[in-house]
């Protein structure tokens, strides 16, 4: 029977869900629970084929890397990985492939920082380059707040202090969207609503069904492309005057709100799509 | 199954059929991981997992 790994540090909804469509699909889930093994480079005996699902960034970058030495194919792999834990990697393939994308800066001093702001002009938006939920972004109105921004980083712990990420604040009609590729499918996208300019679930936003129409359907497939990645969630803003732009990009996506939002299993589609990548 | 809590010394009911790596809330108000290897099934504090994909 065909074994297909699904690697994860905490498990959740979704890696039950992925390990049910797994075997509906055919296939028998072999769970690999990282912090319960070791992953010897280039030996072992793994399935040809994991899903990794794992929450921690670097434990699912290293743990990719550490499988793939042995030959198994990682989906995601361990590269499209590593560039969407960075912000700033991620802006930069983006914007290379010609993704449209908020105009975002790298400095590396606060000096230099301030200076940017200037040049893109107030509000912006300061973050780190690899945050996630949406902790320790701020907006800047002015000079005198990303003065205060940039200081209270510094006191910060976990938070590059060499690297500043700084973007035009895109006035986005009190949403965002999330998009999800699987493969070639685009199969749904959820709008993330909120009071706040801050949009995150985990924040407070709420899930509603967003239609994919084609220039979205376009634009996430380009997006995976150029990342290498084969399963992601994409956040987009709907800027008013330039359209679509992409915001970041999520190499092992949650998905349990968009399911509930859309009626749409993703776990299904990404069970469906690791069937079909094993047998190839 | 009964497993002891790491942290409080109390019993905790862990379902037959858990798997290693799901969550367990315990009475005392600490999170706990199970972990299941040839020799059974333990308990531990989740630790603080910093990182994450968040919707
Ligand atoms: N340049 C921006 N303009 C407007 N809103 C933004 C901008 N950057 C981030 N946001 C808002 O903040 C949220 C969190 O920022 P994001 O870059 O996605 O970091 P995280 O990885 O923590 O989710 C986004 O979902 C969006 O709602
Ligand atoms: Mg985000
Ligand atoms: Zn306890």
């Amino acid at each position: 029977m065909l074994r297909i790994g699904v690697a994860y540090d905490i498990l959740r909804w979704e890696e039950r869900a992925i390990a049910d469509a797994l075997r509906r699909n055919g296939a028998e889930p072999q769970l690999i629970h990282l912090r319960n093994t070791f992953i010897e480079l280039g030996r072992g005996e793994w399935p040809e084929l994991v899903l990794q699902r794992s929450i921690s960034h670097s434990v699912a970058s290293e743990s990719a890397s550490a499988l793939e030495s042995a030959g198994v194919t990682v989906v995601n792999g361990s590269l499209p990985i590593l560039l969407s834990n960075d912000k700033l990697l991620t802006a930069s393939i983006l914007s290379r492939a010609g993704v449209p994308t908020p105009r975002t800066v790298a400095a590396f001093t606060p000096e230099d920082t301030l200076k940017a702001a200037d040049t893109i002009g107030y509000p912006v938006v300061l973050k780190p380059v690899n945050g996630s939920w949406g902790r320790m972004v701020a907006k800047a109105r002015d000079e005198e707040e990303l003065r205060a921004l940039l200081d209270h980083r510094l006191y910060v712990p976990g938070i590059n202090s060499q690297v500043f990420l700084i973007q035009e604040y895109i006035e986005k009609p009190g949403r965002d969207i999330r998009v999800f590729v699987i493969g070639e499918d685009v199969p749904a996208a959820i709008y993330r609503v909120s009071d706040h300019w801050i949009t995150n679930t985990a924040r407070g936003g709420r899930a509603e069904a967003a239609e994919v129409d084609e220039e979205l359907r376009e634009l996430a497939i380009r997006v995976a492309e150029a990342m290498g990645a084969d399963i992601l969630g994409i956040d987009v803003f709907e800027d008013p005057r330039r359209g679509y732009v992409v915001n970041e990009v999520n190499a092992v996506p949650e998905f349990k709100n968009t399911v509930r939002a859309t009626g749409h299993p993703i776990h299904e589609r990404i069970a469906e799509y690791a069937v079909e990548l094993a047998r190839r | 199954m009964q497993v002891t809590c790491p942290v409080c010394g109390l019993p905790v009911d862990v379902p037959d059929d858990a798997l290693s790596g799901e969550v367990i809330e315990h009475d005392c108000g600490t999170v706990l991981e199970v972990v299941r290897d040839e020799e059974g099934v333990r308990l531990r504090p989740l630790d603080d997992i910093k990182e994450d994909w968040g919707e």
